[in-house]
């Protein structure tokens, strides 16, 4: 009988300090560098919040919220202002979801062996609607459509077309392949397969990648106002510039109670399609 | 159903030709119209005040008037402004919005991670017998709530209300994100290492190592890869949020764009947007290589 064989390991080579080939290690020193040289570049002040009549002038500052405006035909208005950016931000996202519909299609490889010509471009047009944020669309919608809350309803249209055209494009490549194949075999056309056999499989995602978008666009409308596209955000910054800070913390609960109950409608609406 | 087995299993079907089997008849109708059309009929009375509200009137863009301002402004987009002292203007600029994010973002971080720790309830002693006790449940709903306020209330907002303290500038910015996102951060940073293994972590705490350690040894090895990849999401998010800044005076790229927006400077306008597509552009890239590596 032999003894039994010792294996032996080739002796591990000591550790390194630092790999040069980490690429992790890399990419953690960059963050670090970025974060450093922001702080450093920024003139940022903030002594200012420690001077002595800094933390007077920040109490006095908010004591003038209180009490909030209440006064019935203030919140009259506070509630025509509600309602116009719930509907800014209702109908924008209704827009974009229908455009972004459209859009996926030729952004998606549709089956693996789809030759999705149009894919990259369709692509780069998506994120540039994606990279202009809602308040920049604004302004430039300004000049073309006026002020007024359609601005920034297509404003939002906009911005959240990008966004969703993007997620659907995924949502789609990614859904299960068998159905829409089992289909192709049998000589379908592609629009027939979209309707039966990829959309009924994507669409509760989609809804709630719309719902999701939904919650977003109700914080971007109240703050689209600033710029003067109607809504509560207009009512803030007008308040604000006239220092009617009372008005300007009812604009604040309202904005707040609006953003929440919308927060809620679609945790429900998402809540009973999981269930279903 | 009970099931039969043996050779009498099948029911005695009457013999019958094929041709006499009555021919299986589609419904012509789609059998669920009520429904549909009731649906449909509801949304648009919903959509109907939401139309007017918000004055959706686009055949206003086309007429004579508007439609020849627009031209001006777009025609002017070409070519775009790309004189060197422009562009360095919107080089500083760019780094400026970057560089506000990215402070934002930290300040954030540092403040959503106690939060995240706190509103969790993954890391919860008292709820490893059962019920989570009531000072503990009091204390995480407390936070969850100050999470939601933090979050609910605009960046813009938050913007506003500080510069009255601190001036006009970036300081105004950078705190008006650290906020709006540490709510944002912390909420989802909760409830990723909710929905990740708790098991190792329970062990952990079950044995009696503190919270931090649980967390570090238990928690954190799992969630790493989806806590980054979400914090990167949110870099990016934070800097289209410091150009929306910019236009109530916390500088940068935002600041910029509403100048050159008011002096109708379609040139200046056209390469600023691409840089935003630029920027976005690379934030993309970077989040895409930062999750392969981090699989």
């Amino acid at each position: 009988m032999n003894a039994p064989a010792i294996v032996r390991l080739p002796p591990r080579p000591p550790a390194a300090l630092a790999r040069l080939r980490c690429l992790s290690c890399w990419i953690v020193a960059a963050v670090i560098a970025l974060v450093v040289a922001s702080f450093w570049s920024l003139d940022l002040r903030w002594s200012a919040f420690l001077e002595p009549d800094a933390r007077s002038s920040m109490a006095r500052f908010l004591s003038e919220f209180f009490p909030p405006e209440h006064a019935p035909r203030f919140l009259a208005s506070l509630l025509a202002a509600a309602g116009e950016t719930l509907a800014m931000s209702a109908l924008g996202t209704l827009l974009a979801a229908t455009a972004a519909l459209v859009l996926c299609l030729p952004a998606a490889r549709t089956y693996p062996a789809a030759r999705g010509l149009l894919r990259q471009p369709m692509r780069f047009v998506l994120n540039a609607l994606r990279a202009v944020p809602e308040l920049v669309w604004a302004t430039l919608l300004l000049v073309i459509a006026g002020l007024g809350p359609m601005a920034g309803t297509l404003a939002l249209a906009l911005h959240t077309s990008g966004v969703l055209g993007r997620l659907f494009a995924e949502s789609i490549e990614n859904a299960p392949p068998d159905a829409g194949a089992a289909l192709r075999i049998q000589g379908t056309g592609e629009a027939r397969i979209f309707l039966y056999a990829t959309l009924p499989q994507v669409a509760p995602q989609l809804l709630s990648y719309t719902l999701y978008r939904w919650e977003n666009n109700i914080r971007a409308a109240t703050i689209l106002g600033v710029v003067g596209a109607g809504g509560l955000g207009q009512m803030l910054s007008f308040h604000l510039s006239l220092f009617q800070m009372g008005k300007v913390a009812s604009d604040l609960g309202a904005m707040l109670l609006l953003v929440l109950a919308v927060d809620l409608a679609s945790y429900l609406v998402r809540r009973r399609m999981a269930q279903a | 159903m009970p099931m039969v087995h043996g050779p009498h299993a099948l029911p005695h079907l009457p013999l019958q030709s094929p041709r006499r089997v009555a021919p299986l008849r589609p419904p012509r109708q789609d059998p669920a119209w009520r429904g549909r059309l009731g649906m449909a009929v509801l949304a648009l009375a919903l959509l109907w005040p939401a139309l007017q509200a918000s004055e959706f009137r686009p055949w206003e863009m086309l007429d004579a008037h508007s439609l020849s301002v627009a031209g001006r402004f777009l025609a002017g987009f070409v070519p775009p402004a790309h004189g060197s002292d422009f562009l360095l203007l919107v080089a500083q600029a760019t780094w400026r919005t970057v560089a506000m994010a990215t402070c934002g973002v930290s300040l954030a971080l540092l403040l959503a991670l106690p939060l995240a720790l706190l509103a969790s309830s993954a890391l919860s002693i008292s709820s490893l017998g059962g019920r989570m006790a009531t000072g503990p449940a009091v204390l995480r709903l407390a936070v969850r709530t100050a999470l939601v306020v933090l979050r609910t209330v605009p960046e813009l907002v938050w913007a506003l209300l500080f510069v009255r303290v601190v001036g006009i500038g970036p300081t105004a910015g950078v705190l008006a994100i650290a906020l709006a996102y540490a709510g944002m951060l912390g909420k989802v940073f909760a409830e990723i290492l909710e929905s990740s293994d708790t098991v190792p972590a329970r062990v952990l705490l079950g044995n009696g190592s503190g919270r931090l350690q649980a967390f570090f040894y238990g928690l954190l090895p799992q969630c790493a890869a989806e806590l980054t990849s979400y914090l990167v999401y949110r870099w990016e998010c934070a800097i289209r949020s410091s150009v929306v800044l910019g236009f109530v005076g916390a500088g940068g790229l935002g600041q910029r764009m509403d100048e050159s927006m008011k002096m109708f400077a379609g040139a200046e306008v056209a390469t600023m947007l691409m840089v935003f597509v630029a920027l976005v552009a690379l934030a993309d890239a970077l989040s895409t290589a930062l999750r392969r590596n981090l699989r």
